[in-house]
């Protein structure tokens, strides 16, 4: 589709302002819907952590209150942005996009259902892990640049957190591409073919527990949240933001909370594919779902064990965080990274396909 | 001008800009941001070169973690800078010197003569399923398997050297250090204890009405 756009512009246009304008409407094709999924999944968490707590959560702007996340953004939008005394102010404003940016840019990678995906290389994996490492430059600019005790804390906690348990993340992205044979995400899910048992989540289900705790970890989500753990530090590195700087760097810890989840989805649950594969009477029941609806699924289903964690547990402590990340997860990634190579060498399980 | 070379010199404009600014800009922790996206226009290069690994692997590694480790040193650091950029035109012209001497050298070993492209010819155009991954990972396994081995335990001895030369410890009366195995040994029953006590019923307050008759 976006190929015949690009050939019908370049009749009439220069050809790298026709390969641009496609490239722009593509983006704007991916990251508005997930824009609007970052607007009501604040909704969702609000709705389902008050439900959990036997309140109401947020009832009044529209029918049910569905419409408080436009309430919000208009909100934020109004607000004045206050800069803190003798801050840094170029950096205080470049500190929020270096957070939207990489967590905008990693989707250019992830497929939503075979074939649709905005540029499919081969390195997928790496991609993500890459671009998403950028991320850290958000919390470090923006607690140096506040020029405030609470907020640079708050930003060295997070950036030693975020460092610390990327490693654990990577080891555990290496296991799977070491059973996939490759680092490209479609070819993931279709390694994955063959129903619920085929699926990356049984032989490397402890992988697939440090991934999402890594990712909890990542995106500065109970009870990981020492970033800005308000009991301590205030609001940690975002204390001084307001208004839509403030609101910038809570979507891209909401869309990089969704990123999590579609990577989970993908690399351990197997993106698209329908957990009844094979099975006779059940995969005809459920053959008018569409590829995309099973990733949803999946995915909505992670982002509810995100605020349900966040409901159940309190915060931990900064140096339990340290010991749970170094030394637990990633010896566990070590050796699960022998295990799988052991068993790759000796064509051991029955997983494998 | 197609797109891929408007991409290229883009990025190539970007690295040389944010190479001079990392050695021009006055605050310290600008000119580390400013190498950032200098390792970043490269990595790019790198990538439109079809080295996609490598060109993320910088990205990963040297954006990701070694220069946040440069942010954490120079945010915490009081630098008076000028104090540090006196004598600067002092010594400017020798460093003049020093930098075109260099300059020099390198388009003398590197330049167009020996690595032009009448020499060298066309680079190879890979096909798109091409891994560049598997292309590094081969020989890096097979025939540098000793070589590669080597550089993990040198990196190793380096850990351990930097850990061993930093850990401190001192005396438990002057800092309170926490014993994990301890915290984890609790269990409720050391430190609750369920005390049985009588309800209290509160009478019913006389309501405002009543007081006031």
């Amino acid at each position: 589709m976006f190929d015949a756009l690009q050939a019908f512009l370049s009749g009439f246009l220069y050809d790298w302002l026709a390969v641009l304008i496609t490239l722009v409407i593509q983006a704007v094709a991916v990251i508005l819907p997930i824009m609007l999924a970052v607007a009501w999944l604040t909704y969702a968490e609000r709705k389902v952590i008050g439900y959990m707590q036997v309140r109401m959560g947020p009832n009044r702007v529209g029918p049910g209150g569905w419409l408080q996340p436009i309430a919000d953004a208009l909100k934020l939008m109004t607000k004045e942005v206050i800069f803190p005394n003798q801050s840094n102010k170029f950096l205080f404003i470049v500190a929020p996009v270096l957070s939207i940016a990489p967590a905008v840019a990693v989707w250019a990678v992830i497929p939503f259902s075979p074939e649709v995906v905005v540029s499919d290389i081969n390195a997928g994996i790496l991609y993500v892990l890459a671009v998403s490492s950028i991320l850290v430059y958000g919390t470090i600019i923006a607690g140096w640049a506040s020029n405030s005790k609470y907020a640079f804390l708050g930003a060295l906690r997070g950036s030693a957190q975020k460092i610390s348990y990327e490693i654990a993340m990577g080891f555990a992205l290496v296991t799977v591409l070491m059973i996939a044979g490759s680092m490209n995400l479609q070819e993931i899910v279709e390694g994955q073919q063959g129903g619920i048992w085929h699926w990356y989540l049984l032989p490397l289900l402890p992988m697939f527990v440090v991934y999402f705790l890594s990712g909890l970890a990542e995106t500065n989500r109970t009870p990981f949240d020492i970033v800005e753990g308000e009991a301590e530090i205030v609001a940690g590195f975002h204390v001084e933001y307001s208004g839509m700087t403030f609101g910038v760097f809570m979507l891209a810890e909401y869309a990089m909370m969704i990123l999590i989840s579609f990577m989970t989805a993908i690399m351990f649950l197997g993106g698209w594919l329908s957990p009844f594969e094979g099975i006779p009477l059940l995969e005809t029941l459920f053959a008018w779902v569409p590829a995309f609806g099973w990733l949803a699924f999946k995915v909505s289903f992670l982002l509810f064990v995100f605020l349900w964690l966040r409901a159940t547990f309190p915060r931990y402590r900064y140096d339990q965080l340290m010991r749970l990340g170094w030394k637990v997860l990633i010896p566990v990634t070590i050796v699960w990274v022998f295990v799988v190579g052991a068993m790759q060498y000796f064509k051991v399980g029955p997983w494998f396909n | 001008m197609t797109f891929e070379q408007f991409i290229f010199y883009l990025l190539g404009a970007m690295a040389v800009i944010s190479g001079l600014m990392v050695i021009t800009v006055k605050n310290p922790v600008k000119a580390a941001l400013w190498l950032v996206l200098a390792f970043i226009s490269t990595a790019g290069v790198w990538i439109m070169a079809q080295a996609e690994f490598l060109g993320l692997v910088l990205i990963l590694v040297y954006v990701g973690a070694v220069m946040v480790l440069f942010l954490f040193v120079v945010m915490m650091l009081d630098i008076n800078l000028a104090q540090m950029k006196e004598g600067f035109t002092k010594y400017l012209p020798l460093g003049a010197i020093a930098a075109i001497a260099t300059f020099a050298m390198m388009y003398m070993v590197l330049g167009p003569a020996h690595f032009g492209l009448e020499v060298t010819g066309n680079p190879v155009q890979h096909p798109a399923d091409y891994s560049n991954t598997k292309a590094i990972a081969v020989p890096l396994y097979t025939t540098h398997a000793y070589a590669f081995v080597l550089a993990a335990v040198l990196l190793l001895v380096g850990i351990v050297a930097a850990i061993a030369l930093t850990l401190r410890r001192r005396a438990p009366k002057e800092v309170l250090y926490q014993d994990i195995n301890k915290q984890n040994r609790t269990s409720a029953k050391d430190r609750l204890t369920m005390v049985k006590m009588e309800a209290v019923v509160e009478k019913p307050v006389a309501s405002k009405e009543e007081e006031g008759k």
